[in-house]
C-alpha cells in the first residue's frame, strides 16, 4: 500500500492552495457577491454597490414586468429544444450512418466537427455575410433555384430562425463524435449475431444500436440543453443588442445588454441570477427526463 | 465484421446525406474565402465564381490590415490563451495530484467544492470579477500587462475545476508502485509529483491545454468585459468589432474572416486528434 507516502499531509496543503485560492476568489467569491449585488443600487461597472435598492428586490421585481425578460427566456427554451431535437437527432442519424460504413469514417469525422474549434465571433461574422440580403450566398443559392424574391434574413419573424440555424449547426459534430464513440464500444458479437438471426440494417439499428446508446443520448441531451444555456457569441454578433426591436434576446445576451450597453448593473446581476435559477431548475428536468438505465 | 450485403442503393444515399452534412461545414468557408479575393462590388453579382483573371484582387487584405491591427490582436489573444492554459495545466494538476492521492478529513468536501465550481456560468461571476479587479486597480488600466493579466485570472478560473476533475480522475488510474519506488529512493512529494507524476500525466495536460487554449482563444463573452481598449483587442473582441463598424464592406469582412479562419483550420488538421479529444473532455465543463 502507498499510505506511507502519503501520511504526511502537508505537501497537499502546497499543492491544494494555488487551484483554491483561484476558483474561491475569483469563482465561489464572485458567484455569492453576485447575488448580493442584484439587491443593490449599482449603475457603473467597476464601482463598489453602496446602498440597496428600495425595495431591495426592485429588480427581481421589474423582471416580472420586462417584457424582454419574457421574451429572452422564450427564445432561450426555444434553443433548447433546437439544440436537443436538432443537435442531437442530426447527430444520431449522422452517427448510425458512419457507423455503417466502411470508407471515409475518418474524413467525414474531421469535417463535421470542425466548426466546433472555430470561434463563434468568426462564424457569427461568416454566417451575416452569408445571410447577407443582396449579395449572401443563401439568397443567391435561392435566386437560382428560381426564386424571385429575396428574402431578409434577419427581419422580424425569421430572425430567430437565422440566429438559431447556425448554433445548431456549430455541434452537430460534437454530439456526432460523442456518439460515433458510444456506437464504436458496442461489440461486434452483437452484431455478428444479430446478423446470423436475418437482422436486416434498420433492424439492427432499432433494435441494437439504438437501445443500447441510451445513455449516451441521454449525455448528449442534458449537455445540449445545459450548453444552450451559454450561448451568447453567435446570437450577439449577428443579432446585437436583440435587434430586430428586441425580439431575439436570449438569456445571456440580455444579461450583457443590461450590463454593458443600458449600465444597469445591478439588474444584470439579477438576470445572472436568473440565468443560474434557469440552470439548475432544467438541469434537474432533463435529469428526471432522460435517467439513465443500466443493463 | 464479416462482409455484409448491402443495398447499393441505400449505401448511395447514406453517402448522399453525409457529404451533403460535410458540404455545410466546408462550402460556407470555401464561399467566405474566394470572396475575400474579390472587389466588393464583384461579390454582388457572381459570388460563386472563383477567384480568377479579373475577378482577383488582394484589395480586401490589404484594407483589412490597414484599418484593424490583426497581428497586435493574434499576438494578445495567443498571448492570453497560452497563459491561461499553462496556469490551468500547472495548478490544475498539483491540485488534481493531491485530490488524487492524499486521504484527509475534508478531501470529500473539496471534491464537492471543485465539481460545484464547474457549474458556474461566466455570466454569474463576471460583474463581481470586474468589480474586484477594479478595487486591485488591474481592470480597466492603460498598461497593456494589468490588461491580459486581467482577462486571464478569471479564465483560468474558470477552467480550473473542469481541469481538476478530468486529471484527478486520470492520477487515480495511474499505477502507485512508481510513486512508492521513488519514495523509497527518498524522493519527497514534490520531487514524486514533478520527476514521477507529471510525466506521466502529459497525455491528460495535452488535453486539458488545447480545451482551455482553444475555450480562452474563442471566448468572447469574458473578455468584452476586459479588454474594452482598441489596443488590447483579442482577436475575438476585433471581430465583433469590426462587424459593429465596417459591416457593410463586404469584401474586407471577407478577408478579416479568412485570416482568423484559416490558421486555426491549418493548427485542426495537423493536430484533430488532440483537439477532438480535447474539447469532448472540456463537455464536462459548465
Amino acid at each position: 500500500m502507498g499510505a506511507n507516502i502519503y501520511r504526511n499531509k502537508k505537501p497537499a496543503l502546497v499543492f491544494l492552495f494555488p487551484a483554491f485560492l483561484f476558483m474561491a476568489v475569483l469563482l465561489y467569491y464572485p458567484f455569492f457577491k453576485n447575488i448580493l449585488n442584484s439587491f443593490m443600487h449599482l449603475k457603473q461597472l467597476g464601482a463598489a454597490a453602496t446602498k440597496f435598492n428600495t425595495p431591495w428586490y426592485a429588480n427581481y421585481e421589474e423582471m416580472l414586468h420586462d417584457p424582454h425578460v419574457w421574451t429572452s427566456v422564450k427564445n432561450t427554451i426555444l434553443m433548447m429544444l433546437v439544440t436537443l431535437v436538432g443537435q442531437v437527432g442530426i447527430a444520431i442519424v449522422l452517427a448510425l450512418m458512419v457507423d455503417n460504413i466502411s470508407r471515409g469514417k475518418q474524413f467525414f469525422r474531421t469535417v463535421f466537427f470542425f466548426p466546433i474549434v472555430i470561434s463563434a465571433t468568426a462564424l457569427g461574422l461568416m454566417f451575416n455575410l452569408i445571410f447577407l440580403y443582396d449579395k449572401g450566398m443563401v439568397n443567391q443559392l435561392l435566386q437560382a433555384l428560381g426564386k424571385q424574391k429575396l428574402t431578409d434574413w434577419k427581419a422580424e419573424g425569421i430572425a430567430l430562425v437565422t440566429m438559431m440555424a447556425p448554433v445548431m449547426w456549430q455541434y452537430v459534430g460534437f454530439y456526432f463524435v460523442i456518439l460515433v464513440t458510444g456506437l464504436n464500444n458496442i461489440s461486434d458479437e452483437l452484431y455478428e449475431a444479430a446478423r446470423i438471426d436475418g437482422a436486416t440494417t434498420l433492424q439492427r439499428v432499432r433494435y441494437l444500436s439504438i437501445p443500447l446508446l441510451h445513455n449516451v443520448i441521454c449525455t448528449c441531451s442534458i449537455l445540449a440543453v445545459t450548453g444552450a444555456l451559454k450561448v451568447f457569441d453567435l446570437p450577439w454578433v449577428m443579432f446585437p443588442k436583440g435587434m430586430p426591436l428586441k425580439t431575439t434576446f436570449l438569456t445571456g445576451t440580455y444579461m450583457y445588454y443590461q450590463t454593458m450597453e443600458t449600465k444597469n448593473v445591478d439588474y444584470g446581476a439579477a438576470l445572472a441570477v436568473l440565468i443560474v435559477v434557469l440552470g439548475v431548475v432544467l438541469a434537474k428536468v432533463v435529469n428526471a427526463v432522460f435517467k439513465e438505465k443500466d443493463y | 465484421m464479416t462482409k455484409k450485403k448491402k443495398s447499393p442503393l441505400g449505401l448511395i444515399a447514406v453517402y448522399a446525406i453525409l457529404t451533403f452534412w460535410a458540404l455545410t461545414t466546408i462550402y460556407p468557408i470555401i464561399w467566405v474565402l474566394q470572396n475575400s479575393f474579390k472587389a466588393k462590388d464583384k461579390i454582388l453579382s457572381n459570388s460563386f465564381a472563383l477567384p480568377v483573371g479579373d475577378l482577383f484582387t488582394t484589395a480586401n487584405f490589404r484594407k483589412a490590415f490597414e484599418t484593424t491591427d490583426i497581428l497586435g490582436a493574434y499576438k494578445n489573444s495567443l498571448f492570453i490563451s497560452f497563459m491561461v492554459a499553462v496556469l490551468v495545466v500547472l495548478l490544475a494538476g498539483m491540485g488534481a495530484y493531491a485530490l488524487a492521492r492524499y486521504k484527509f478529513p475534508g478531501s470529500n468536501l473539496l471534491n464537492s467544492l471543485v465539481v460545484g465550481a464547474m457549474m458556474f456560468p461566466a455570466f454569474a461571476t463576471v460583474i463581481s470579477v470586474y468589480q474586484l479587479e477594479f478595487r486591485w486597480g488591474i481592470a480597466s488600466t492603460g498598461s497593456w500587462f494589468f490588461n491580459m493579466l486581467s482577462v486571464i485570472l478569471p479564465q483560468v478560473a474558470g477552467n480550473m475545476a473542469f481541469a481538476m476533475v478530468v486529471l484527478t480522475g486520470y492520477i487515480k488510474g495511474l499505477p502507485i508502485e512508481l510513486e512508492e519506488a521513488a519514495y523509497m529512493e527518498g524522493c519527497n512529494a514534490f520531487q514524486i509529483y514533478f520527476k514521477v507524476v507529471m510525466p506521466l500525466t502529459k497525455p491528460s495536460f495535452a488535453t486539458v491545454a488545447i480545451f482551455s487554449f482553444l475555450w480562452s482563444y474563442n471566448d468572447l463573452f469574458t473578455q468584452s468585459f476586459f479588454l474594452r481598449r482598441p489596443d488590447m483587442y483579442s482577436i475575438t473582441m476585433m471581430l465583433n468589432n469590426i462587424s459593429a463598424k465596417e459591416g457593410t464592406d463586404y469584401g474586407m469582412m471577407a478577408a478579416v474572416v479568412a485570416l482568423i479562419i484559416v490558421p486555426v483550420i491549418v493548427v485542426y488538421c495537423c493536430l484533430q486528434k488532440q483537439i477532438i479529444k480535447g474539447m469532448i473532455a472540456g463537455a464536462v465543463k459548465g
